[in-house]
């Protein structure tokens, strides 16, 4: 067996350079082809017909005026008589026609009565929600209510974030052709490999006849992995329709009301702490929602888990909205936020510059010596001993500086992955994976660890990836597709090139053990002069192949060493407020992350800069909107869906702990760590700008200039 | 709706269709969201102008220089008739009101959202689109720009903002770095790639001026 374990940092040739994505000159020339891009031959349009109440019974449906329209070829009855809707968007009805015009005159045509029932769709203030509150349960730790008689100082607030929706600028949806036994998918999904099993239990036929097809997808974000409501209408519009393809993406409104949510998060929370800036005891009641079934538990306290004395309690809150989903580190940002804004404010009551009682405390986390380090690190980064000051000392005029600090944890250690590497007798080199580039450059670091392995130039490569006919390799979710398919291509390409080299051993006259693959040579190991072209060594296969697989297994992988978990970060803010305006602006971010060993950092850099712009949005532009009287997304579009734009976002500087010590960990994935501080580290500069906590996200203006008059948004 | 004489009207396109035009023809006042009435297509046309649809209608679009001959509803957005009518596919369709410019297309020379022009008012103009800047295996180089800088993620907005730096780059060529914050507000990108946008836009202005893409 080939040793796999990853050559030393030193010795590397491909991995850890700073390459372009391969992708890049096919995206950035428009010919990338995505879901809604593909256009086949005798393309029908689907349309979708969605509840306007966010609750309501359907009492009749008349669909045959729709029918009846010219271009129409079928309609679908997705919501018939007799159900009960739970939230605004809810797919009634779908119809496929020659056009996408028609289509849409056809969903108008059909006659939908309902009996609305009443609904709720606020969960920021507990106590008007009700019977939709459920309580988890207490959960205690020591002995809080001592811990709190025996603290110098308590500190107490109230901190929330609103559900966000992930606003991936390709909406959902899918071309499919469902022709005979056979369906062809050109999909949306993080899932390539996994979408086809779950399309088959919704159309109940076996999943083997689904050809999932998928080149490039337009942003998921954690929202993007299961084949959904529409996936199997549009399937069954394109069998009524002949068997002809039907293309089905979600307007706009439907991706922001429908198509997954990030569940918000409110606490009220209590702290204890010693003079000395020892925490000593937590206590929070918080809640969330997301959708009717309620809202995930952020854990909290967060990082800092192991505060010796704790009493939580939390409730889910059913409300009448579109269901949560996976939103890039599920829970992590909103429980950091939470967290990092508490004890922020403990830090304030305590007169300790955050830096010093972060760090102090950091002993109650799983990994201390990370965050320590990270902290001043980024203080460094930020100057923050020349430039921090005290909590509302920002000087005189109406612009207040002020630095804040977040931190974050995730897991990251690599899927289930099958790799299949083919080498051909012409020299040339497949590489097979049944998994997907999410626009993360999974593509580049899967080229760049099979020409490593193989000692060949990454252009030698031809990398398969995007259908569900190569190998079965894991959904893109948790961070876990660089650790996965790094680890998987590693295997198949050495598994492939001991096949190669046992071929070629006695034409070199030595042991197939002791020979290397460099520089497009196959040589014995330190010796170039004995040594044969790649092409001429595969030349030897004659008429043959050489196809190898390569598997990563989550449950060997820790022993094996070439991907891991468990990572920590910090970020500091630095913002500006306008106390008179009310206007927060980001300044400038810094963001330490620890990583393993990175393939790529250009592309690795990239992420980090795009999790922490995505969480910019969430501490100061975005967030969903309900209408209590009506129920309805208010801003279920994308102008008053606020994103942050080029000039929103300040400098943002990212080290990436890159060094030997790191790197020995193995690849860890990076997607997510960096979007979970950056909440935290904006809400808290601002506090330290503005010499109040203004306590929900998005910091926008009327909250900041109500929370510098003390009162309630 | 006013009916005083728009001086945008003169001179009218070849062919006598034109947004307002159309609008006023089907005696909408502004209310196009709402999709065309049978009765009120079918009112007389005021000021003169040429009723045209509810069907298709035969329209000639100049794109990339060459003209071309299709059919579309009068209500269809260019963006839609050329994904769905032309299959030209580099435009994207995302927040499809004008917001998020993924769209991005240029018309005489102008940046443009095409999910917000109707493809027959857009007869007579110079539409470029992705399409048109690289043809072969050779980059544009604000495309270079991009890839050189990550500038993309998903890719998605990507070409939108290709197109975009085009039009900005030809009305501001030694742009600064506050301009180019400032010149791009018309452009999101949910993955959060403005970091690499910001220094693919500084350096595809470099290149245009004789400098070499780094």
């Amino acid at each position: 067996m080939p040793e796999y374990r990853w050559p030393e940092m030193s010795q590397r040739r491909v991995m850890g350079k700073r390459l372009s994505r391969l992708d890049g000159p096919i995206k950035a020339s428009g010919r990338a082809k995505f879901s809604q891009d593909i256009n086949r031959p005798g393309m029908l349009f689907g349309a979708v017909l969605a509840s306007p109440y966010a609750h309501a019974r359907v009492t009749s449906i008349d669909i045959s005026a729709a029918e009846k329209t010219k271009g129409v070829t079928a309609v679908k009855v997705t919501s018939p008589a007799g159900t009960e809707i739970q939230w605004a968007g809810t797919e009634i009805a779908a119809v496929a026609a020659a056009t996408e015009e028609i289509a849409r005159d056809a969903v108008r045509k059909i006659k939908v009565d309902y009996e609305v029932l009443p609904h709720v769709v606020d969960e920021s203030d507990i106590q008007k929600a009700g019977n939709r509150v459920k309580a988890a349960g207490e959960q205690v730790t020591g002995d809080p209510d001592q811990a709190f008689k025996d603290a110098d100082v308590v500190s107490e607030g109230f901190y929330g974030c609103p559900v966000l929706t992930h606003c991936c600028q390709e909406t959902h949806g899918q071309v499919i052709q469902w022709q005979g036994e056979k369906i062809e998918f050109w999909s949306t999904t993080q899932a390539v490999s996994d979408i086809g099993p779950d399309l088959a239990r919704n159309l109940k036929i076996p999943a083997e006849n689904i050809h999932v097809m998928q080149e490039h997808i337009g942003g998921a974000f954690g929202s993007k992995f299961a084949s959904d409501r529409w996936g199997a209408e549009a399937a069954i519009l394109s069998k009524s329709s002949g068997g002809k393809p039907v293309k089905l993406h979600l307007e706009r409104n439907l991706e922001q009301m429908i198509a997954g949510n990030r569940p918000s998060a409110w606490m009220r929370a209590k702290l204890g702490a010693k003079k000395d800036g020892t925490l000593i005891a937590w206590q929070s009641q918080s809640w969330a929602t997301g959708g009717v079934g309620g809202g995930g538990m952020p854990p909290i306290p967060y990082v800092y888990t192991n505060i010796p004395n704790r009493r939580l309690n939390h409730s889910a809150v059913s409300t009448n909205a579109g269901g949560a989903r996976a939103w890039r580190a599920p829970n992590h940002p909103q429980a950091s936020f939470l967290t990092a804004s508490a004890m922020d404010d403990m830090a304030a009551k305590l007169q300790m510059d955050p830096i010093e009682f972060f760090s102090k405390n950091a002993g109650y986390s799983a990994r201390p010596e990370t965050y320590r380090r990270q902290l001043v690190k980024a203080a460094e980064m930020i100057e923050w001993k020349k430039r921090w000051h005290p909590r509302g000392e920002a000087g005189a005029g109406p612009l207040k500086r002020g630095l804040g600090v977040g931190f974050g944890t995730w897991g990251g250690a690599g899927h289930a992955s099958q790799c299949r590497t083919v080498i051909h007798a012409d020299g040339s080199v497949e590489v097979e994976l049944g998994s997907q580039d999410l626009g993360t450059g999974t593509r580049t670091i899967i080229s760049m660890v099979a020409a490593e392995s193989l000692g060949l130039p990454i252009q030698a490569v031809k990398l398969n990836i995007g259908d569900n006919r190569y190998p079965r390799s894991g959904s893109s979710g948790g961070s876990t597709t660089v650790g996965g398919v790094s680890s998987s291509t590693r295997k198949s390409t050495l598994n492939a090139l001991e096949k190669l080299f046992e071929l070629v051993a006695p034409a070199l006259g030595a042991p197939a053990g002791e020979l290397e693959a460099v520089g497009g040579k196959i040589q014995v190991k330190g010796n170039p002069a004995k040594s044969l072209t790649w092409r001429a060594a595969c030349q030897k296969l004659g008429g043959k192949t050489i196809s190898e697989m390569g598997v990563n297994d989550p449950k060997l992988a820790p022993k094996e060493g070439l991907n891991m978990g468990g990572v920590g970060g910090v970020q500091i803010a630095d913002v500006e407020v306008d106390v008179e305006t009310g206007v927060v602006k980001l300044k400038k971010l810094v963001a330490v992350h620890d990583c393993g060993l990175i393939i790529n950092p250009k592309t690795a850099e990239s992420q980090v800069y795009g999790a922490i712009i995505m969480s910019i949005c969430g501490a100061l532009y975005e967030e969903r909107i309900l209408c209590g009287v009506t129920g309805r997304m208010l801003n279920a579009d994308m102008e008053f869906y606020k994103l942050a734009g080029a000039g929103d976002i300040g400098e943002i500087v990212c080290h990436l702990e890159i060094d030997p010590e790191n790197d020995k960990r193995g690849v860890v994935g990076l997607g997510e760590p960096p979007v979970v501080p950056t909440m935290g580290a904006i809400a808290n500069a601002v506090a330290n700008a503005i010499g109040v906590r203004v306590p929900t996200v998005p910091l926008t203006s009327d909250k900041v200039l109500a929370a510098l008059e003390g009162r309630n948004a | 709706m006013s009916l005083r004489k728009d001086p945008e009207m003169e001179p009218k396109p070849r062919n006598g269709y034109s947004r307002r035009g159309f609008v006023q023809g089907v005696g909408l006042s502004g209310a196009v969201g709402v999709g065309l009435l049978e009765s009120e297509a079918q009112a007389q046309p005021a000021g003169g102008a040429k009723p045209v649809g509810p069907g298709e209608v035969p329209i000639t679009l100049q794109i990339n220089g060459k003209p071309v001959k299709l059919a579309v509803e009068p209500r269809v957005t260019l963006l839609d008739a050329l994904r769905n009518k032309l299959d030209m596919t580099g435009a994207k369709r995302s927040c499809n009101r004008g917001v998020c410019g993924s769209c991005t297309v240029l018309m005489d020379g102008k940046v443009v959202d095409s999910c917000c022009v109707l493809a027959i008012d857009a007869q007579g103009k110079d539409i470029q689109t992705i399409e048109g800047l690289s043809t072969g295996p050779k980059l544009d180089p604000v495309m270079v720009a991009f890839v050189n800088n990550d500038a993309l993620q998903c890719g998605f907005c990507t070409p939108g903002m290709v197109m975009a730096t085009k039009g900005f780059l030809a009305k501001n060529p030694t742009p600064t770095y506050e301009q180019v914050e400032k010149g791009f507000g018309g452009n999101l990108c949910r993955c959060g790639t403005y970091v690499g946008i910001r220094k693919a836009v500084l350096e595809a202005a470099k290149a245009a001026r004789g400098g070499k893409n780094a």
